[in-house]
């Protein structure tokens, strides 16, 4: 227990990584606007980024069978990246272009595919 | 000294973390979603991963967070349109009490996997320090030589990403 607190170990990275997923879940799944719910998901991408980066510089096997080696996981993050950037980029512009419709954001009120 | 940092940064993230899902208004939480990407770009050199915390300060904290602050603007949402009452002592409390959860989870599923000696873990900023772990140099051989193919379709995604965001957002060409 005192251990945990005291020295620094990869599992406080993973702790941390399960925190934030967390923050984000619970934003996604409590919050009714748009913009924030996106802004929780980039939160959960940035936990998934971190536990990757934890088990890169940690690995649980010495050599892992990667084709990169070990390092792909920097190359993985680099890919989480770059895709949360395109996320963000089509999220928002949707998030545009059903205000301009609704003229509203809450995601309580964009429920037409619903019966 | 590690371990100090590392408590500094988890605590800014955590806190950033949850203004974003707690604050009423969303520029608040942009700009607090901002502070956490900078807090997570120090836990990232903590454990080295130079170049993806330097990518996290341009990528995030500049790029999306830019991206997330304009079109806020571009919305101008009245007081009223934000729609939400305010935090409630029971949400607040039911978010802490699934984040505390999930960390009690992952805490008691992973305390095992690791060997307990600390000295038995393989540390690979260490191991491959004469290698440049986490730099330029090293991840660059990782993108360029064996996912080469992710890579270029990587570019391809972002190309279209733009072409959607524009046809998605400007409604008529």
């Amino acid at each position: 227990m005192t251990d945990f607190f005291y020295s620094h170990q990869p599992q406080h990275y993973l702790v941390l990584a399960a925190l934030l997923f967390a923050l984000g879940a619970a934003g996604v799944v409590l919050r009714r606007n748009a913009i924030i719910v996106l802004l929780s998901i980039e939160l959960m991408l940035n936990a998934v980024n971190l536990s990757f980066l934890a088990f890169t510089r940690f690995p649980l096997v010495a050599n892992p069978p990667m084709p990169g080696g070990i390092q792909q996981g920097h190359a993985a993050t680099f890919f989480v990246i770059a895709t949360a950037a395109a996320e963000a980029a089509v999220g928002l512009a949707i998030i545009i272009a059903v205000f301009r419709s609704r003229l509203s954001i809450n995601v309580d009120e964009f429920d037409t595919l619903k019966f | 000294m590690e371990a100090i940092l590392f408590y500094i940064f988890a605590i800014g993230v955590l806190v950033a973390g949850a203004q974003v899902i707690l604050r009423r208004n969303p520029i608040y939480g942009a700009v607090s979603l901002a502070g956490a990407f900078f807090f997570l770009a120090g836990i990232y050199v903590l454990l080295s991963a130079h170049l993806i915390a330097i990518l996290q300060i341009i990528v995030y904290a500049g790029a999306v967070m830019v991206l997330f602050v304009f079109v806020i603007m571009l919305l101008n949402l009245k007081e009223e349109e934000l729609g939400e009452q305010r935090v409630t002592f029971w949400k607040a409390a039911g978010v802490a009490a699934v984040v505390a959860t999930a960390g009690v989870l992952v805490w008691r599923a992973l305390g095992p996997a690791y060997p307990t000696d600390p000295s038995q873990i393989r540390d690979n900023a260490v191991a491959m320090s004469a290698q440049g772990f986490g730099g330029v140099k090293a991840v660059g051989k990782v993108l360029y030589l064996s996912s080469v193919l992710p890579f270029e379709i990587t570019s391809l995604l972002l190309l279209v990403a733009v072409v959607a965001a524009v046809v998605v957002a400007k409604g008529k060409i």
